[in-house]
């Protein structure tokens, strides 16, 4: 009898120990663009290497994933282990203590490689919150053989004015060749990302010292009445639902002389399968006008772990694999050197073969050691960010103000209306926060 | 001058002319959204767009690998179909009380269902979050079922209410007189005589859960994630992506597509039920 009941409680313990160790799951929101599909696809790469994590996949659209996880981290949902945000959401959401801090990276990973004003924009009083996956500026995108057959030729950083010199000598829109193209789609991270890079060089700032917004000086007043003069001169037709992707399918088929972006449209303008204007694209530093200072953006992808995530290790072995030099061998092995994330590493850039088979590589470094977050106004300014202002206010009050730019490029408002409408939208939510009263 | 039967002619050609040129618009996006499905992405952003193109699989290709289409379709089968039955085992007792045992407060009832379909959805996101969060119904095709019955409800109790408007008291009271119960009442007298009604309920039903996008979004993230998540998974910021995203919103269209093309002969004559008296 002893027996069988020891039989049993043998089988019964037997039964409750698991035959194999249960894998943690980590599930990564992101964003659906070439470099995270391609961090996808590695997904079975990185579980032969880690067999005790599976990966699980949520992509989605910029603006989705960014309330998505923002309903997510504010109710502490829990719903994701590793969420892919911007150099925007970093800083806030790291000093709300939404985020685990990043203060233990192993020596191997290198640290000190990562581009330090990138480090500085993901970091909160020298801590660490997220790790950059990829990284931006903002440049000149001009055509090379149109600039020659006029006898022009494109400064290492052009001015604003000499732009516009050069937009007219070569839109000729019956020939289906414009002049430039330029963001005017309404949206914080879209026309307004664009015009603050260029209100920037224009000598003018978001806010003042006491946070009062100056909409209204002559600094915007310039730059907007500069902008819309020009787009609506010699830029394509429909240029105020024109975003990143539209002016990027212009510039490919041949359609627009000049074009100011993002750093990362450089892969795709010399991909001989998404663009026809490969060999004839030329690269500058993006314009100035009365100062140089913020005239190129600064933006990141970075992975970071929210503190509600109940797998924060595995999360963390996950984002020092994504973003490692390793990686990046990986991804050179596997897709072509040119094809690893940019912007984030300086060893990349150390790298030849990577400069070689990149084209717009030395450009895009040369724009990423210029961009200063802290520094990109020539006035001092109250806020860190280059083309956006960090404070949780700042994703409205942008939307709204990029709505009435947009307004104003498409001519439904003069540029005056629209400036003295921000002021207005802006001062009432500022005070509202109690920035002042 | 044209006789009164050549006018009559010349009347059915135009109406009949002008239905065409309503359908060929309504079905003009989807026939784009198919043709740009097998396009490269440089053709489909090309400027003028092209009508002629050497035609590709490469997005299905692509789709087919980057994604796990079958599980997101059988998230959206169950989601769809789950919410639709529950909805209706709650809708047909509620409209059957609502329209034979008419109360003084019953247009009310059904006007206060009614207006909750005009509060904005994301107006309760937190709420509902919080609330599936601590029910641990986040990213479970139980949650979405629960919330998609609850959205629907109101459109299905008000469309029965309709139908079952239409049958004549007298025939129930038959019924009953005949010693029929409850539930032979309404089982077999009173679902036969609104069948046409009923399935075109069901049909909208499923349409409307499938075709969901923003509860969906925000209450799944890798489990329970239908068919719309993985459209908005090839939306792109940065990129070209119209033709993979074509591709992609091709087969999510595609299931229901076919499934309201066999029953569409149930959603016609539920549709226009009642409108001829």
């Amino acid at each position: 009898m002893n027996r069988i009941i020891s039989a049993v409680i043998a089988a019964g313990l037997a039964a409750s120990i698991p035959l194999t160790h249960a894998a943690t799951k980590v599930t990564i929101g992101t964003v659906n663009n070439g470099d995270m599909v391609r961090m996808q696809g590695l997904t079975k790469e990185f579980e032969k290497a880690y067999p005790d994590i599976d990966l699980e996949w949520v992509v989605l659209e910029e603006n989705v994933l960014r309330q998505r996880l923002t309903t997510d981290i504010a109710t502490k949902g829990g719903q994701f282990d590793v969420m892919t945000i911007g150099m925007y959401e970093a800083p806030i959401w790291g000093e709300k203590g939404w985020l685990e801090p990043m203060s233990s990276v192993p020596e191997s990973y290198d640290v000190d490689d990562i581009f330090p004003s990138v480090r500085n924009g993901l970091s909160v009083d020298g801590t660490l919150y997220a790790l950059p996956f990829y990284a931006e500026s903002s440049m000149t995108y001009y055509r090379t053989d149109l600039f020659e057959q006029a006898g022009l030729e494109m400064p290492e950083q052009p001015t604003w004015t000499q732009i516009r010199s050069f937009a007219k000598v070569l839109h000729e829109p019956e020939q289906g060749q414009y002049g430039i193209c330029l963001r005017g789609k309404a949206g914080w991270g879209e026309n307004m990302a664009f015009l603050t890079t260029m209100v920037n060089t224009f000598g003018g700032r978001w806010f003042d010292e006491n946070w009062k917004p100056e909409f209204t000086g002559k600094e915007w007043t310039s730059a907007v009445n500069f902008y819309v003069d020009l787009l609506s001169n010699y830029g394509p037709p429909g240029a105020s639902s024109n975003g990143f992707n539209e002016n990027l399918a212009l510039f490919s088929s041949g359609k627009c002389a000049m074009w100011m972006d993002s750093t990362v449209a450089g892969s795709f303008v010399t991909d001989a399968t998404q663009s026809e204007v490969t060999d004839k694209v030329g690269f500058a530093l993006a314009p100035t006008q009365v100062t140089d200072k913020g005239a190129g953006w600064l933006w990141s992808w970075a992975l970071a772990i929210p503190d509600s995530s109940n797998a924060k290790e595995a999360a963390k072995t996950f984002i020092y694999w994504a973003t490692s030099k390793e990686y990046s061998e990986l991804i050179a092995q596997r897709n072509g050197i040119a094809a690893i994330p940019p912007g984030s590493r300086q060893s990349t850039y150390a790298n030849q073969q990577y400069m070689q088979a990149a084209p717009f590589a030395a450009k895009t470094l040369e724009a990423m050691s210029l961009a200063d977050p802290n520094n990109s106004t020539l006035k001092p300014k109250p806020y860190i960010g280059v083309q956006f202002a960090a404070i949780p206010e700042f994703q409205a009050i942008a939307t709204q103000v990029g709505k009435l730019m947009s307004g104003a490029l498409a001519g439904s408002m003069t540029v005056e209306q629209a400036l003295k409408s921000s002021q207005k939208i802006t001062t009432r939510e500022m005070k509202r926060a109690r920035y002042y009263r | 001058m044209l006789s009164i039967k050549q006018g009559k002619q010349l009347n059915t050609v135009l109406i009949g002319l002008l239905a065409w040129g309503v359908a060929l618009v309504i079905f003009f996006p989807i026939f784009w959204m198919i043709l740009t499905s097998f396009k490269t992405e440089i053709d489909a952003f090309a400027t003028p767009p092209q009508l002629f193109f050497t035609p590709t699989l490469e997005n299905y290709t692509l789709v087919n690998e980057r994604s796990d289409y079958l599980r997101f379709a059988w998230n959206s089968v169950v989601v769809s179909f789950g919410s639709t039955a529950i909805g209706m085992l709650l809708a047909i007792p509620a409209a059957y009380s609502m329209v034979f045992y008419e109360t003084k407060r019953t247009k009310s009832i059904l006007l206060w269902m009614l207006s909750t379909k005009m509060l904005p959805s994301v107006g309760v996101l937190v709420p509902i979050y919080l609330l599936f969060k601590n029910l641990s119904l986040l990213d479970t095709r139980t949650g979405l079922i629960i919330i998609y019955t609850l959205i629907n409800l109101p459109i299905m109790i008000w469309m029965v209410y309709t139908y079952f408007k239409e049958i004549p008291k007298d025939v129930l009271e038959a019924a009953r007189m005949d010693g029929a119960t409850l539930f032979q009442e309404i089982w077999q007298v009173l679902l036969p005589m609104s069948k046409g009604g009923l399935a075109s309920t069901v049909l909208l039903s499923l349409i409307l859960s499938w075709n969901e996008a923003f509860w969906s979004l925000n209450l799944t993230a890798s489990q329970a994630a239908p068919l719309t998540a993985l459209i908005a998974s090839y939306s792109s910021p940065e990129g070209l992506f119209w033709a993979k995203l074509s591709a992609v919103s091709t087969l999510a269209c595609a299931p229901i597509l076919i499934f309201g093309w066999i029953s569409q002969k149930q959603l016609v004559r539920g549709l226009s039920f009642g409108a001829v008296k």
